[in-house]
């Protein structure tokens, strides 16, 4: 009976063009409204390393004001400093960690024509790569070595390798890098994780920077900070980079990444002991407050999707809800108009159960129609995103549309078309047959 | 056989209380061929919507072939419509936008028939009623006349026990409607129950029992002709 049904609603469809099309395009409205605002949010509230969620871990020691925390009512700093992220790095006792800071360096390409330019960067150290599983296309990350040697290596993204050496293999490779000649040890494959986990403190959606230089030549090199540096006490006057290093100032993320349960309990107990010894030389005036989470608590503590996107959900949500009871209202009507059909139908043996059946597969083609041009709505909607936020580089991240999404699209159209259907249907389904085939 | 016993068929509204049918008592044997007549608002159509199992009585019983209707639920309401009753109306209701082989499909799809026996079925019942080269057609490609007898071949198709009409010929010229009614004898004789509700008083004498409706009930006070024709049969 499914074939003869679908037929059923094709003629239906047929014969009710305007209707069906108002209804379908109530849908689409509806579905293309919701789905663009989820799909943003979809992917703001992503997980790119999710796979080793339960290993990685962020490190938040809490070195901030006794009398004004970081964020009421006990909020750790969500960076660290550099003596703590040069303590913590240097006693190893994580399986892998990594310190990191947002950077810049002026790139000088070869060639007579080509003129520098600055290009962001990012300052870390050898297990960023295997820690987040970074992708190469050639060669590989520098070693432990290089970050204790200060090796002039580099790194490049796949993109500024395609622009400063034609997508070859550069490795090995001289690049000058603000007057100084770096050795390419690798070359990433595409890769650009959305949020930026690993650095959510400077726009978790920018894309990640197309340089890569080992953590521990920066900060001799006196590299400067790009990211967000943050301080509760004063550097002490006169006392340059020095002063700043050996300050207050929170500007450095950290992570550890930990194997299971063991070494996370282990490595707190380190941080709460690291502390408490800190706290003997003065430092950490607060309460113990240090903590370790992974990548989507991290990006959940520090709010990676605004509010605002939750209400904006809410409101689209509401939307559909408002396209679904106009489709109701178009079921309704096409009900009232189908009547003697379907008192017909049951006349000749139609139970309520088969009538029931035919009316919803009907509504699930409406649904899978109105689903198929909802994906459509929600391309154009996030193609208006687009071209709204067009100065800001990271949306088009933001405005992607995956095949999970189009999948949810539909879905989530024929689950709506069936809902609205569902009081039509039992209406129809109940009417008395005899009072519309007495209609002449 | 169809049994009905005390029937009453009330309906009602907020204000007004309609008895459409009052201990309506009526046995219809299996073969026979019976009109039923009476005024406008005296409860005929009433009587064969209940009948027909599209409408639920208010009181009294209803058995259909030994079966007390009253006990069965819509599914199996839904069943005994389809394999033992064939509906013919006076507007045909036909499905305007199903060709004549579909529509006469309608009843057997609810049926469970597979694709061949359906076949069979549908191309031997509209060939009965003479339209075999019509199959394609739609109903608005027919004549009013074709579409009554595309409305029989879809009530015949499923081999029912009764036929129930409702003014079968009431939207036909004399011709058609002569037509029509020698369709129904001949059905009849092939041994389908047939009741046939008509206001038309020449068309029930081609029946071979005729009830007379008056007040929701089966009235002896029928008219002088009536009671001619009955006394003739």
């Amino acid at each position: 009976m499914f074939r003869y049904y679908l037929k059923l609603g094709t003629l239906s469809i047929r014969a009710n063009p305007m209707l069906s099309a108002l209804m379908v395009a109530a849908i689409a409205v509806g579905i293309g409204a919701c789905m663009t605002i989820f799909t943003v949010r979809h992917v703001m509230s992503g997980n790119p390393i999710e796979s080793k969620n339960d290993q990685l871990y962020h490190v938040q020691v809490d070195n901030w004001n006794p009398d004004d925390p970081y964020e009421e009512p006990d909020g750790a700093p969500v960076q660290v400093t550099y003596l703590d992220a040069k303590a913590l790095f240097d006693a190893g006792r994580a399986f892998r960690q990594t310190t990191s800071f947002k950077t810049s360096r002026v790139v000088q390409p070869d060639g007579d024509d080509a003129r520098p330019y600055q290009e962001d960067a990012r300052a870390t150290t050898a297990d960023f790569f295997p820690m987040f599983d970074v992708p190469f296309l050639y060669g590989a990350g520098w070693d432990r070595a290089s970050d204790e040697t200060q090796d002039h290596v580099v790194v490049l993204s796949r993109e500024l390798n395609e622009k400063l050496f034609g997508g070859e293999d550069s490795v090995g490779r001289t690049l000058m890098l603000n007057d100084e000649a770096y050795r390419v040890s690798g070359v990433l494959d595409t890769w650009n994780p959305v949020p930026k986990y690993y650095d959510v403190n400077n726009n978790p959606f920018e894309a990640p920077a197309r340089l890569f230089l080992p953590f521990s030549l920066a900060i001799a090199g006196s590299f400067d900070n790009n990211g967000n540096t943050s301080c509760w006490k004063p550097v002490e006057e006169g006392s340059g980079r020095e002063g700043f290093l050996a300050s207050e100032c929170i500007w450095i993320q950290m992570w550890v990444e930990l194997q299971n349960a063991s070494a996370r309990q282990d490595y707190m107990n380190f941080l709460n002991a690291y502390v408490e010894e800190q706290k003997l030389l003065g430092r950490f005036p607060r309460p113990l407050n240090n903590h370790l989470r992974t990548p989507s608590e991290w990006m959940k503590y520090n709010e990676v999707v605004d509010e605002d996107v939750d209400v904006l959900l809410g409101l689209a949500i509401l939307f559909l809800v408002v396209c679904l009871l106009n489709t109701i209202g178009l079921l309704l009507a096409k009900a009232m108009r189908r009547a003697k059909d379907t008192s017909l139908r049951r006349a000749l043996g139609a139970s309520r159960a088969e009538l029931f059946k035919q009316h919803v597969i009907e509504a699930g083609m409406i649904g899978v129609a109105g689903g198929a041009l909802g994906v459509v709505m929600t391309w154009f909607g996030l193609r208006g995103i687009e071209s709204i936020f067009i100065e800001y580089e990271f949306m088009q991240h933001l405005v992607r549309m995956d095949w999970s999404m189009v999948t949810l699209a539909v879905v989530l159209a024929i689950v709506s078309a069936l809902g609205a259907a569902l009081y039509p249907t039992w209406r129809t389904c109940n009417i008395t047959p005899a009072s519309y085939l007495r209609l002449q | 056989m169809l049994n009905m016993k005390n029937v009453s068929k009330v309906y009602r509204t907020d204000t007004v209380e309609t008895h459409a049918l009052r201990e309506f008592s009526l046995i219809v044997e299996e073969g026979e061929f019976v009109s039923v007549t009476g005024p406008s608002g005296s409860g005929k159509t009433t009587f064969l919507n209940i009948a027909g199992l599209l409408e639920d009585l208010t009181d009294g019983a209803y058995e259909l072939d030994g079966r007390d209707i009253s006990k069965l639920n819509d599914k199996e309401r839904s069943r005994v419509r389809n394999e033992k009753i064939g509906f013919i109306f006076q507007s045909f209701n036909l499905i305007p936008e199903l060709n004549i082989f579909d529509n006469v499909d309608v009843p057997l799809r609810y049926r469970g028939f597979n694709a061949d026996e359906r076949k069979r079925r549908i191309e031997q019942s509209i060939e009965m009623v003479g339209l075999g080269s019509r199959m394609q057609h739609l109903p608005a490609q027919l004549s009013g006349g074709q579409q009554q007898r595309v409305a029989i071949a879809r009530a015949l198709a499923g081999e029912p026990r009764f036929l129930l009409a409702d003014e079968p010929t009431g939207n036909l010229d004399s011709q058609m409607a002569d037509s029509v009614l020698d369709l129904l004898a001949e059905i009849n004789a092939a041994g389908t129950t047939i009741i046939m509700v008509t206001h038309e008083l020449g068309l029930a004498d081609r029946a071979r029992r005729n009830i007379f409706v008056r007040d929701g009930q089966v009235s002896d006070n029928a008219p002088e002709l009536h009671l001619a024709s009955m006394a003739a049969g």
